[in-house]
Order: C-alpha cells, then structure tokens, then sequence
C-alpha cells in the first residue's frame, strides 16, 4: 500500500504498465511512461540540488509536463508549490520568496513573467525550462535535455508520510497568500476518500478542465494516479467547443466541474445533441450550483449522479459530499464528511451545537493541513487542540447540520468570497485599485452572478478632479491581478458608509445587494 | 507545447494592428512587449480563458461580425495572426451574403 503520493504513480505503472494516464491534445503517456518521464524529472531536480523537504515550484498550464513535474518533485524528495500560469510578475517574486522555492519548473513561453519575477527573489532560484530553448537572457536547465538522458532511478530522498508533499498558496483577508502545509499523510488519505466515495475504477475516463494549480484540480492526478484511469487534460475551457468534441472522442466517464463549467456547458448548443452516454459522473464543487442549471444538468445527462461537493485548501480541498441519492431530498445541503474526517458546528469556545444552530464548522480528519507556511499566529488561529489530542481545523465558514449530520453553508466569517469557484480577497483587489492615483476610496464585494457565483464589484470614490473611467480601471487590474480578481462591475459613488472611527462599512454595501453569501434557497451547495 | 502556425493570410489582413493594439491596450497596460503575431496568446500568459470572451466581444464590435460557439477554436483564437485571419474570411463571408 502507497503511503508517500508518488508511489500511487509507481505502483500503479507496475500493475498496470501500458494503461493510458493521460491525454493532453495529440500526446499521450502510459503509466509507465509517465512514471519514467517523471523519474527523469526527479533526476534533473537532484542535479539541481533538491533533497528532502526542498521547494520546487511549477507553473505550467495543464500538461503532461506538469504532472511529471509535479511526480517528479516528490521522488526528489521535494515539496512541491503549484504557481498559476498567470501570475504576475509581482506576485511570483512574493510567493517565490515566501516558500523559499529552490526550483521552478516554468514554461519558456513566459519568460517575460518569470525573468523580471527571479531579478529580485533572493533565494536565486534555479528555471527548469519547458520549451523550445532557453529564452534569451535566461539561465537555467532544459526539460528536454532532462528528457533525453539515460533512465536511471532518482536516488532514495528517505520520505516518511508526515513530510510535506505540497505548499498550496490561498487567499486570505490580508491579501497576502499564505502557503498551506500538506504532507504526503493528508494526500494519500483524501485520495483513498474521494476515489471511494466516487466509485472510481480503471475503467474511468475524466475530463479535467480545472486547473492543476488548484486543489481540485490536482485531486483528478492524485486518483487517478491512485485508481489507474485516465486523465484528459485540457489546457483550460477556453475553447469549449474543442473540449466537448474531446468529451465524445474520449468517451468520458467523469466530469469534475465549478459553476461557470457547468453554465458554459448548458450553453453550448452542440452540448445538446452531444452523444456523452458514456458520462457516469459530474462533481461539482469550490462554489454552489444554481438549482436551474442543477435541474438541467440532470435532464440533459439523466444517467450520470451528481456530486455536490465541499472543501477547502486547508482540508486537502475535501470535506464533505452529497449522497447522489439525497440529492432530491436535500438539494441544499453540501451532504456530510468524507470518509474517514468528522465535521461538526461548533461555537466561538469550539463546543458542539445542536442541529439547526448556525455556527463555524470545525473539522478533524486525516485531511486537515499541518499549518500555514512561516505563518505560527495564522496557523494557530485556525488550528486547536481537541479533547483527544487532535488537531481541529476550524474554518472559518459558518454551517448549521440537521440531525442526520448533514450539512448547510451559510456565510464566510470573514469578507473572502469565492469568484468562478476561486477565493476573492476583496483587499487584494481593492490594494490594486488604490494603486490608482485618482481613487481616493475603493470597497470590493461579491454580487450575485449566474455566471460567477460570485462577481466580483467595486465600489469606487475618485479623488476631486480626476477623471476615472471603467475601461481604465479594468485595464489596470487586469495587468496586476489574475483574472477571477479583476472586477466584473464597477459603480462610482460621491462617498462610501463608514464607521464612526471611518472604516468602510462593507457590510453596509452587502446588505444594499442582498445576502449574496447565502446559497440554501437558490442554490445546490458546494461553496467550499 | 503547441505554437500557432503563420497562415497565408497573415500579411494582408487589414485588421491585424488593431487586433494587436486592442490585446497591448487592453492586457499589457499598453506596453508592447513585443511578441510575436504569431504567438499562442494564452500559453504566454497575455489573455486567458476569461480574457478570449473579451477578445471576441471587441471582434462582434468593432468589425461587426458574429462569432457562433463553433468559432470558439483556437485554429481561430490562438494568435494574433490567426485572430486577424479568422477575422478577414468572416468579413468576406459577410460581404459576399
């Protein structure tokens, strides 16, 4: 039995050798081609000076290349940190220094990122370059060249499972994202979970247009490195045309989607008359599914169940999953704990609520995070000792559980919310709109939005004089921050409410929308 | 990796500066950094899947055309030189009707 992650890979190439892991556009590796390109990586990385415990960063789009860097950082004994491909410059200098990355495993296609990104990062990262060549002005090694040396096995890092695996950066209400700890302990254990609350076999097919930098994302590797099905990787569901002919050749078994997945899919006319007979699964999770676009799901797709799901970073990205046959009897509900992880409501002291009472969900399992990286005061914030000596991960989303244990989201605690199934951090983004020299006063908020779950808005005040217009601002963001960040509306306004010390009241500007946090009338589940 | 082919098209497709200027405007903070017309645009991380429906929105726009769901490939979308290609047949398209 695999107790380190990378052995699901190698246990899985020798029972089953010549089985297709994954297909990305015209390539296609077996598992044992998977398992040796990513014994290669392991070899370059080691080259490079990896050994236990050190960070490897790799910000590729969904390919093949990302999942043998990822395998291959593991059997170096590294950990590794996933870095979204459109990350700016800024950010990635920040989140190369704060994990302290050693490597970074990027695309030649985004050097212009990444060359300005490593002049200022300290730690002088070594680039394991996937491409054509070296960029120019860059340094660094060569996927490639990694690819054609002789095979030979990494040498043995010397892991137990209480080693870190993975550093996954979130957002947070600082607008700083903080790194959370997973250990190889954490991702075994969810992996056996959700591939047995699914049904997964080798005989799945599952398309992933989820990006890998996410935690949902890489849940499909995991079980499917696990399981022994196959992976088809889209580099995103931007074309989605292409992805749904993809659906029909490879006859699908699963598809894990979000929100504006789903709502792209019913919109799309050929969807329609698609022959999709082979799907036998949809999940959906990271934020609720609107109960229209639920009911029409199930219609167009009447033998596939439905998995309404919920997780957070900090939790190994699982929590809880809804039965398929509850799905009618409590369609708001996000369903109960995964296998093997209890979560219960408790209130501020962390003692148990009665069902019905709303409260913060706490949660104990083999899924919850070791902490967040160099972060001792956040760390011990969300996590507290139990009775038994446990660690419980409170957090903070605010539940209520009937008397069966299953469970309902109700609001954040704090003001994050959750864009396109991404967290929100409204200071991130209102951090860049202060950038602006002509905004004197900036509040972000999420609205309601079929498309979004979420959308992002921002409530602005100009300073006297300047002239601000949308286009202007959007602009801006859009060259600061990741997409999911940039705001969708933007309103202008003579003043914003304050407090009587002269905070912004953001509350004030939710209650004007409505209660966008609250999904249990409208909505199926899935928040987290 | 995949790269977008040049297309026969490439040098005469009136719109292609005002394609590029929109995505330089728009997605570089109007600094051109250079890249090539030839270029995947979402693998170098100027425009990404969110960013390709604000592409398409400024094509219905400014050059009047009508991009249905099967237009959504990348064969049309990937590059600047393809953009302005896919742009060019829709035009011809239009004015033969």
């Amino acid at each position: 039995m695999a107790h380190l992650v990378h052995q699901f890979l190698s246990e899985t190439a020798k029972r089953a050798p010549s089985r297709t892991a994954l297909i990305a556009g015209d390539a296609r590796r077996s598992f044992a081609e998977l398992d040796r390109e990513s014994d290669a990586v392991a070899c370059a990385l080691q080259s490079a000076g990896i050994a236990r415990g050190d960070r490897v960063a790799v910000m590729l789009e969904n390919s093949i290349e990302y999942v043998a860097g990822l395998f291959g950082t593991l059997k170096a004994g590294g950990v590794f940190v996933p870095v979204n491909p459109s990350t700016k410059a800024d950010k990635l200098t920040y989140l190369l220094a704060d994990a302290g990355v050693r490597v970074l495993i990027a695309p030649s296609a985004l050097a212009r990122q990444v060359l300005p990104a490593l002049e200022t990062v300290e730690t002088q990262p070594t680039v394991l370059w996937v491409g054509a060549g070296l960029p120019n002005g860059a340094t660094g090694l060569l996927y490639a060249d990694a690819m054609a040396a002789p095979h030979r096995q990494p040498a043995e890092p010397g892991l137990i499972d209480q080693d870190l695996a993975a550093i996954m950066y979130t957002s947070g209400t600082t607008g700083r994202p903080k790194g959370v700890m997973l250990t190889h302990a954490n991702y075994v254990n969810t992996s056996w979970a959700i591939s047995t609350y699914l049904g997964n076999t080798p005989d799945d097919v599952v398309m992933c247009v989820l990006p890998l930098t996410f935690g949902y994302g890489l849940s499909q590797v995991l079980t499917g490195a696990r399981v022994g099905f196959t992976l088809v990787l889209e580099r995103s569901f931007a074309f989605p045309m292409e992805t749904l002919k993809r659906m029909v050749q490879h006859r699908v078994t699963g598809l894990p989607g979000v929100p504006t997945v789903f709502s792209t899919l019913l919109g799309l006319e050929a969807a329609r008359t698609a022959d999709l007979d082979s799907l036998r699964y949809l999940t959906n999770a990271a934020a609720p599914l609107p109960a229209a676009h639920l009911r029409r799901l199930r219609e167009r797709f009447p033998q596939a169940v439905f998995h309404s799901m919920y997780g957070m970073t900090e939790c190994c990205t699982r929590i809880s999953t809804l039965d398929p046959a509850e799905l009618d009897l409590k369609p708001a509900s996000v369903g109960r704990a995964i296998p093997n992880c209890e979560a219960f409501v408790a209130d501020e002291e962390g003692s148990r609520l009665p069902p019905g009472q709303v409260g913060e969900l706490v949660v104990r399992g083999a899924n919850v995070m070791r902490g967040y990286w160099n972060r001792p005061e956040e760390t011990a914030r969300r996590l507290r000792r139990g009775p038994q000596g446990e660690t419980l991960l409170f957090t903070g989303d605010l539940f209520t559980q009937d008397a069966e244990g299953h469970l309902y989201f109700v609001s954040r605690k704090d003001d994050v919310f959750k864009c396109r199934g991404e967290k929100v951090s409204p200071k991130e983004v209102e951090n860049a709109l202060y950038e602006l020299e002509g905004v004197h006063e900036a509040c972000v908020i999420g609205i309601p939005d079929d498309a979004d779950g979420l959308a992002v808005k921002a409530f602005l005040v100009a300073r006297d004089g300047a002239a601000l217009s949308e286009a202007a601002i959007r602009q801006h963001c859009r060259g600061r921050l990741e997409s999911h960040l940039v705001p969708k509306f933007i309103e202008f306004r003579d003043s914003l409410p304050k407090t009587d010390s002269g905070k912004i009241r953001r509350a004030e500007l939710v209650e004007e929308i409505g209660t966008p946090a609250r999904p249990a009338a409208a909505s199926v589940g899935s928040p987290g | 990796m995949r790269t977008a082919t040049l297309t026969d098209t490439t040098l005469t497709a009136p719109a292609l500066p005002e394609i590029r200027a929109f995505i330089v405007e728009n997605f570089l903070l109007g600094k051109d950094s250079g890249f090539d017309n030839s270029e995947s645009l979402l693998e170098s991380g100027i425009i990404d899947s969110t960013g390709i429906m604000h592409v398409v929105a400024f094509l219905e726009e400014r050059f009047g055309i009508a991009v249905d769901d099967d237009d959504m490939v990348a064969d049309n979308l990937e590059s600047v030189d393809r953009i302005a290609a896919f742009v060019g047949r829709k035009q011809e398209l239009r004015n033969a009707a």
